[in-house]
C-alpha cells in the first residue's frame, strides 16, 4: 500500500512540476495545487499506513494508528487551501490590471 | 517551565486582531499601534533580561510533555533575535504614517504588520520543526497581505512571483518533514537531534539535510536561489520593504543556523563545505547585482544577498569564533537593512524618482538624509569601528583559524565592492550642483521619515562602538550553539 501511495505522490509531483513550468498563470496555480496534494499524501504514507485502528493511544489499546501524520496533514491542508485561494484572487487581479496572464509578458524589465 | 516564552508571540497576535477591528479609524489605529508596538518591545526586553539572567525558558504548550507536544524554547539566541525584530518593528511603525497613504493604512496595514511580527517571533522561538513550518506560513501570509498593499501594476506582477516561490518551497518543507519523520519518528527538534545520532544509515540523513537546506536557502536567498528576491522586495511601500529586508531572509538564516548546529552536525565535511562554496558565490553574485543597477532601492535590495553570504560563511566554517561572527552579523544586518530601506524610501520620496541618473545635488536641501545615508553605507560595508566590522572580523578570524583562504579573499573583496555600490548612492544622488529643490512640499515629510532611520542607525553605531559590552552575550550564545547537549537537556530534561 505504501508503495502505491509513494508512486501516486511521485506522479502528482511530476505533473505539478510540469504545470509549474507553463506560461499560463492558471496552469501554474493548478501545478502548485497538485504539488501540495503530493506532499500531503506523502506525509500520510511516511507515518505508515494502517487500517482498522483508531488514532489514539490510551491504556488497554494495543492496536493504534500513528495520530501525528494526521495532525500534520490537516494543518498543511488548511494552509495550502488558504494560500491557493489567495493566489487565485491575486492572479485574477494581476492579470486584469496588467492585461495578460502570460508569464512571459509579466517578466518585468522596466526597472532600468 | 514558564509562560513568559509565549508572550512575544501572543502580544502581537492580539494586537493584530485588535487593529483589524478599528482599521477604518486611521488616526486611532495609528496611535494605538505605536503604543502597542512599544509595549511589546518593553515586554520582550523584560523576557530577554530574564532569559539572560536565568537561562533558557522552555514552555510545553498545552501541558503536553516535551517530545509529544509543541515546545517553545526561549533561549538567548532566540530572544536576542526577537528583541532585534521588535526594535525594527517600533522604528517601522513610526515610519509608516509618513510613507503610507491614509487609504493604505486603513486597508489593514497595522494588522498585517503585527501578524508579520507574530510569525517572525514564533519562527525564532519554536522548538518543533513542523511548528516552524506553521510560523513560516503565518509570516508569509502576513507578507502576502503587505506586498500587495497599494494594488499597483508592478506590485501585483511581482507579488505573484513572490507568492509562488514561497509556496513551492513551503511544499518542499512539508515533504522534507515527512522524510525526516519516517526516518526518526519525531518532529521535536531536540529529539531529532538525539535520534539522528542513532540512525545507522547516515546517507539518507545527509539527503534530508540538503533538502532542508534547499528549503531554508530559498527563504534566505542563497546562491543560486536568490533570483526571486530583489524585485518583489522593492515593489511595495518603503516601510514594507524595510520589514521584509530586515526580517524575512534572516528567518531563513536563523533556521539554517539552528538546524545545522543542533541536528545535522555529523557530516560537517560535506554539508558545511558546501555552505562555504555557496557563501562565496552568494557574495559575488549579490555584489555584481548591486553594482549593475542605477535604482537606489534595487541597490539596497541586492545588498541583502552578500550579507546572507557572510552569515552562511560563518555557519560553513563552523567554529565557535565564526559562529559568534554569524550571530553578531545577523543582529547587525537586521538593524542596518532596516535603516537602509527606510532611507532609500525617504530619498526616493523626496527626489520623486529612484533612478540615480535623474538625481543630484540633494545634499543642499536634505543634509540630514545625505549624511545618514553616508554613515549607513560605512556601517554596512564594515568600516571600523562600526558594527559590520566586528562581525566580519570574527568571521575572518574563524576562517583564518580553519585555513579557509578562498572564502576570506572573496569576503574582503566583496566588502570593498559593497562599499563602492553604496557610496555611489551618495555620490550620484547627493553630490552635484545646487539645483532647485524637487517637490518642495515633500520637505517636511522627508525629514520626518529620516527620524526613525536615525534612531535605528544610532543603535547600529552603538552596537559597533560598544562591542565590548555586547560581545560577551554573543560569545556565550555561540558556545551554547556549539554544544547541542545543553539545548537537548533543557527541552527533554533527561
Amino acid at each position: 500500500m505504501e508503495f502505491i501511495m509513494a508512486i501516486l505522490a511521485g506522479i502528482l509531483f511530476t505533473t505539478g512540476v510540469y504545470n509549474l513550468l507553463q506560461k499560463q498563470l492558471l496552469r501554474i496555480i493548478i501545478g502548485t495545487g497538485l504539488i501540495s496534494h503530493g506532499a500531503h499524501l506523502f506525509i500520510l504514507t511516511m507515518g505508515e499506513l494502517k487500517r482498522g485502528a483508531p488514532p489514539v493511544l490510551s491504556e488497554g489499546i494495543e492496536q493504534y494508528t500513528d495520530p501525528l501524520p494526521q495532525a500534520l496533514i490537516l494543518t498543511s491542508i488548511v494552509i495550502s487551501f488558504g494560500v491557493t485561494s489567495l493566489l487565485l484572487v491575486l492572479a485574477y487581479r494581476a492579470s486584469k490590471i496588467n492585461g495578460t496572464d502570460n508569464m512571459e509578458q509579466l517578466r518585468g524589465n522596466d526597472y532600468e | 517551565m514558564s509562560n513568559l516564552a509565549v508572550l512575544p508571540i501572543l502580544l502581537p497576535l492580539l494586537a493584530g486582531i485588535f487593529a483589524a477591528f478599528i482599521h477604518k479609524k486611521t488616526t486611532v489605529v495609528r496611535t494605538v499601534s505605536k503604543m502597542l508596538a512599544v509595549i511589546n518591545l518593553l515586554v520582550v526586553g523584560f523576557v530577554f533580561i530574564k532569559v539572560k539572567e536565568q537561562g533558557s525558558i522552555v514552555l510545553e504548550v498545552g501541558g503536553w510533555d516535551a517530545p509529544f507536544g509543541i515546545v517553545l524554547v526561549g533561549d538567548l539566541l532566540s530572544m536576542t533575535l526577537v528583541l532585534t525584530t521588535n526594535i525594527i518593528a517600533v522604528a517601522s511603525v513610526f515610519f509608516a504614517p509618513q510613507s503610507l497613504s491614509e487609504k493604505e493604512e486603513s486597508y489593514y496595514f497595522y494588522s498585517f504588520f503585527f501578524l508579520l511580527i507574530t510569525g517572525v517571533s514564533g519562527a525564532f522561538l519554536t522548538g518543533d520543526l513542523f511548528n516552524l513550518f506553521v510560523f513560516f506560513e503565518v509570516l508569509l501570509m502576513a507578507s502576502y497581505g503587505l506586498i500587495v498593499l497599494g494594488n499597483g501594476k508592478v506590485q501585483l506582477r511581482e507579488s505573484i512571483k513572490y507568492v509562488l516561490i514561497n509556496l513551492f518551497s513551503s511544499m518542499l518543507f512539508v515533504t522534507t518533514i515527512a522524510f525526516l519523520y519516517s526516518v526518526v519518528g519525531t518532529v521535536n527538534m531536540a529529539q531529532i537531534a538525539v535520534r539522528v545520532q542513532e540512525v545507522e544509515q547516515q546517507g539518507i540523513l545527509t539527503t534530508i539535510a540538503i533538502l532542508l537546506f534547499f528549503v531554508f536557502a530559498t527563504k534566505a536567498a542563497v546562491f543560486p536561489l536568490y533570483y526571486w528576491l530583489p524585485r518583489p522586495y522593492i515593489s511595495p511601500n518603503p516601510v514594507v520593504s524595510a520589514l521584509f529586508g530586515a526580517l524575512l531572509t534572516k528567518v531563513g538564516i536563523y533556521s539554517i543556523l539552528r538546524t545545522f548546529t543542533l541536528m545535522f552536525n555529523q557530516q560537517v565535511e560535506l554539508t558545511h563545505t558546501l555552505f562555504i562554496y555557496l557563501a562565496a558565490l552568494t557574495m559575488i553574485f549579490g555584489v555584481i547585482g548591486a553594482l549593475s543597477t542605477h535604482n537606489i532601492k534595487l541597490i539596497v535590495a541586492y545588498n541583502i544577498i552578500p550579507a546572507v553570504g557572510f552569515m552562511l560563511m560563518g555557519i560553513g566554517i563552523f567554529t565557535e569564533v565564526s559562529i559568534s561572527g554569524t550571530i553578531y552579523y545577523l543582529v547587525h544586518d537586521m538593524i542596518i537593512k532596516g535603516v537602509l530601506f527606510l532611507l532609500a524610501g525617504a530619498i526616493a520620496y523626496v527626489a520623486g524618482t529612484s533612478d540615480l541618473r535623474k538625481m543630484g545635488g540633494l545634499i543642499h536641501h536634505y543634509p540630514v538624509l545625505g549624511w545618514l545615508m553616508f554613515l549607513a553605507s560605512l556601517v554596512l560595508a564594515g568600516i571600523p569601528p562600526f558594527s559590520g566590522f566586528i562581525g566580519k572580523l570574527q568571521l575572518i578570524r574563524g576562517g583564518v583559524g580553519e585555513e579557509q583562504v578562498m572564502i576570506i579573499i572573496v569576503a574582503l573583496i566583496s566588502s570593498l565592492l559593497i562599499l563602492f555600490s553604496m557610496i555611489r548612492i551618495f555620490i550620484r544622488g547627493f553630490w552635484g550642483e545646487k539645483t532647485d529643490i524637487p517637490f518642495p512640499e515633500r520637505k517636511r515629510r522627508g525629514n520626518l521619515m529620516a527620524l526613525p532611520a536615525a534612531a535605528l542607525l544610532t543603535l547600529s553605531v552603538l552596537l559597533g562602538v560598544g562591542a565590548e559590552w555586547f560581545f560577551p552575550t554573543i560569545e556565550s550564545i555561540s558556545q551554547y550553539l556549539m554544544d547541542p547537549e545543553i539545548y537537548i537537556d533543557s527541552v527533554l530534561k533527561e
